[in-house]
């Protein structure tokens, strides 16, 4: 082509090629910064946390204030019973949402309503669920229960098993539930054939994230299951939890405390991580077989 | 003509079951609104009595006195502002950055590895960022971050009093790590969306690899980027462990980063459980509600930027709080 | 007649797969060639290659010589980005850029490589315009976004955006494809006037279109090149079996 432009306005091809380097390292830079704080949590958490681990960690209560020694087994146990109450009120519930959401009538203006809520449920602070609780349950029953904390980290978990059970069914394509129909099958019998033989290491993934995300949770916490120095003597009684514990200790002022803190954030650290890479595991896994 | 009579019958059978079916999935997506809705409401019937006393001047009034029993939350509406905001700043630049990394320039198993990295950032719960900002961020910061700040830049009044180490820019800090993920993640998902011939016409234009990036990647997506930010505010708005345990508890408003502060959620955690008069757990339950009002607008903007067919799962995966 | 482009044992890969094998091909100064053959055979991927853009794949390598006005685009230390604005690329579908105005469309080439703004930014975007024979059609909607154009305008934009840069070589990658046949009529006519300007490579799954336009014709299998030649010898009398079955539609 005739070259009616001088060759001498396309000079700035050096600057572009600097800055286009200076970005990339800058990207680069970035990335590894945002990265940090992942490795040097971890760090610490594992080099201050196992050293503090011991038989005693997950087998004594509390010692008294001033006391060294003891451990966090009644939080430990807490927790598992927490995590407990909060799945037996929420998974069921969100999977009823999420079939509903999925199954019937997916554009009407009411399902963009629950749509909404759902995602907005998701979305606020969870330290206002547990206000929510206090008025509902622990005014009412006159004080603090596993319960009620049971009932609040349910309240959390609805929302991711809603929407993975959606997006999860939504993937099933029409002509399985045809299938079923023409069999003669009515349609919850459908709808439960597809759900458990069909979705069923999804659904376990839902369940896992909703656990990996609830076992961390501490202000919901703070004033319904509110703590416990003792071993837990009923759903109706305060009751003590790993992540409260942490805190409680870490805010203190007596070292023994803070030693253990980390201890009890490394078993919290690795549950939550071993949840996510079996989540990955699995998903990579299902997404093999499809 | 008994045959036909059972099939109508099982027929039926299978319509009742049928309907109760539909009825109960129904009734428990209702029950959903309907939770989101008691919650506006009890909090609203708890914090009666601090806004029927205060009225507006809850919210302009810097006086914060459980002896006195009067109450004003703007000490905790300003830690909360400019902790989200430090949040904000330091986590959009880095957020788009990580993005554009990880779908730009990275190889693909880089990309996952990384992806992956920044990701598990986001699983980290709140307490246990708490606990490394305590014994970690903090005596960092106060050993040697805000000394060079205040030597370098302390003709501003942000860098200027004694570095206490936790304080609001502790705070700010740590909220950056923990939006980090969420606004990473939604960006990584709408560059995704553009299509690659978008990007080889730059490319055959003669552009740089930066060029490109500004070119088709980022100015085609200015809006999704804003609603990922604004989602990102949304989540530092409503963090509360980990803020409560760095952010250093002091209702003083002050324009020093370095100072210590409170946050409308820090403020709440700390005074819930041993507040003694009514009046004082009226007004912790308004801050509450005042909380809960601003979250639901603040997420409720982010969607009008944020297309629909979006995949909200990745959402869910978030820090427990 | 001396070539603007020539080909020397060009091979290309994708991970491990062989894409390209060994194509040498030579194209004259103001010419227009097409490159035919049935799906998977190699075009997009040679042109591809003849302004580096194979290689922007993950895993994808390309090899061998491709000499441009006489300099060597493969060789040891050239910059792809330097030599892109010499080779102009047109795509498949029309795909202006949805953040740019229709001028600015056209002028973000020259922008890039340093032209500011001023008479002479706007005397290149109109002379491009002209070219395309779209300076009329829309010299009243310079500042609208380029993708309020209709279908075929958006590609006539597309080519006059690759054209404000003056390349030597114009690749287009089947650029009526995703077009209707009174817009592919249209650049047809329009690729033929180009001619004059700027040496054109066309891929095209349409036979009939190499026919109407092209002065030489390539036809490539399975990554190679079978035969090149004249259009009218290659579709009237082919030397090779092959080229034969492809265009008698045998198979493809």
């Amino acid at each position: 082509m005739e070259r009616h432009l001088s060759e001498s306005i396309f000079k700035n091809y050096w600057k572009r090629k600097t800055i286009n380097v200076f970005f990339h390292i800058l990207l680069i830079f970035g990335t590894i910064l945002a990265t940090t704080p992942l490795f040097s949590v971890f760090g610490y958490v594992v080099s201050k946390g196992i050293p503090a681990i011991d038989f005693d960690f997950f087998t004594q209560l509390p010692k008294p204030i001033g006391e060294t020694g003891g451990g966090m087994a009644n939080a430990l146990v807490g927790t598992c019973t927490l995590i407990l109450l909060a799945s037996i009120i929420g998974i069921p519930w969100g999977i009823s949402v999420g079939t509903y959401l999925s199954e019937y009538q997916a554009k009407s203006k009411l399902t963009q309503v629950i749509r909404f809520s759902a995602d907005m449920l998701a979305s606020i602070p969870s330290i206002i669920i547990g206000l929510f609780i206090y008025a509902l349950i622990v005014i009412h029953m006159k004080r603090f229960s596993a319960l009620a904390g049971g009932i609040a980290l349910g309240i959390l978990i609805i929302p991711t098993v809603a929407r993975t059970t959606e997006e999860l069914l939504k993937m099933v394509p029409m002509h399985i539930r045809e299938a079923g129909l023409a069999l003669g099958l009515p349609r919850w019998k459908v709808i439960l054939w597809i759900v458990l033989s069909g979705s069923k290491s999804a659904i376990i993934t839902g369940i896992m994230l909703s656990i990996a995300r609830v076992a961390g949770e501490t202000a919901p916490l703070l004033f319904t299951a509110f703590g416990n120095h003792f071993w837990q003597s009923g759903l109706d009684q305060p009751i003590a939890s790993l992540p409260v514990q942490i805190y409680t200790y870490a805010i203190s002022p007596y070292e023994d405390w803070h030693r253990q803190a980390w201890a009890g954030a490394f078993v919290l650290v690795m549950l939550v991580f071993t949840m996510n890479l079996l989540i990955r595991l699995i998903g990579l896994r299902w997404g093999r077989k499809n | 003509m008994q045959i036909k009579h059972n099939t109508k019958n099982k027929l039926r059978e299978a319509h009742l079951a049928d309907q109760i079916f539909y009825w109960v999935l129904k009734l428990s997506s209702i029950a959903l609104t309907l939770v989101l809705f008691l919650i506006a409401v009890f909090l609203y019937k708890q914090a009666l009595p601090a806004i029927k006393n205060f009225g507006w001047r809850f919210l302009h009034s810097s006086v914060w006195d459980p002896v006195k029993d009067t109450y004003g939350s703007l000490p905790v509406i300003y830690g909360t502002v400019v902790s989200s905001l430090i949040a904000i700043t330091i986590a959009t630049p880095l957020s788009i950055g990580v993005a554009l990394f990880l779908t730009e320039i990275a190889p693909k198993h880089l990309s996952k590895i990384v992806g992956f990295l920044v990701e598990m950032l986001a699983a980290i719960p709140s307490v246990v960022y708490g606990l490394w900002g305590i014994f970690v961020l903090a005596p960092w910061l106060r050993r040697d971050v805000e000394p060079f700040l205040a030597s370098n830049l302390g003709f501003l009044p942000f860098f200027q009093g004694p570095p206490y180490g936790v304080g609001m820019l502790c705070a700010g800090i740590i909220l950056a790590i923990m939006i980090t993920p969420t606004i990473s993640s939604i960006c990584r998902e709408i560059f995704h969306t553009i299509p690659q011939i978008q990007r080889e016409s730059a490319l055959a234009l003669g552009a740089t690899k930066w060029e490109m990036m500004q070119l088709s990647v980022l100015k085609s997506t200015k809006k999704g980027i804003t609603g990922a930010v604004i989602l990102g505010l949304g989540r530092a708005l409503g963090e509360t462990m980990a803020v409560t345990m760095v952010i250093g508890n002091r209702h003083d408003i002050s324009l020093s980063f370095f100072a210590p502060s409170s946050t409308m959620a820090s403020i709440i955690a700390n005074e819930y459980a041993e507040a003694t008069t009514d009046m004082h757990v009226a007004a912790l339950v308004e801050i509450g509600f005042v909380l809960l009002a601003v979250t639901f607008v603040i997420n409720s903007i982010a969607r009008i930027f944020i297309s629909r067919g979006f995949r909200w799962t990745n959402l869910f995966k978030g820090a427990a709080k | 007649m001396n070539a603007i482009l020539e080909t020397r044992n060009l091979n290309a890969w994708f991970g491990n797969t062989q894409a390209l094998q060994n194509i040498s091909l030579d194209v004259d100064h103001n010419t227009i060639t097409a490159i035919i053959g049935p799906s998977g055979c190699g075009k997009s991927t040679f042109i591809r290659c003849l302004n580096r853009l194979h290689e922007e794949v993950p895993d994808a390598k390309a090899q061998g010589q491709v000499i441009v006005e006489g300099k060597d685009i493969y060789a040891p230390k050239v910059d792809p980005v330097a030599i892109r604005r010499k080779i102009g690329m047109v795509f498949q579908k029309p795909n202006p850029f949805p953040s740019l105005t229709v001028f600015e469309n056209v002028a973000i080439g020259l922008k890039l490589a340093g032209l500011k703004r001023g008479v002479a930014l706007k005397e290149v975007v109109e002379k491009s315009l002209k070219l395309t024979a779209l300076w009329d059609e829309v010299k009243d909607k310079l500042h609208t976004p380029g993708t309020s154009l209709s279908g075929g305008q958006q590609q006539r934009l597309c080519i006059a955006r690759a054209l404000a840069v003056e390349p030597a070589v114009l690749l287009m990658d089947e650029p009526t494809s995703a077009l209707d046949p009174i817009s592919t009529a249209r650049i047809e006519e329009l690729v033929t006037d180009l001619k004059k300007t700027v040496t054109i490579v066309i891929v095209t799954h349409n036979m009939q279109q190499a026919a109407r336009i092209s002065d030489k014709t390539a036809f490539f299998l399975l990554g190679e090149l079978i035969e090149y030649d004249n259009t009218s010898r290659i579709f009237t009398a082919p030397k090779d079996k092959k080229t034969e079955r492809y265009i008698t539609g045998r198979f493809g």
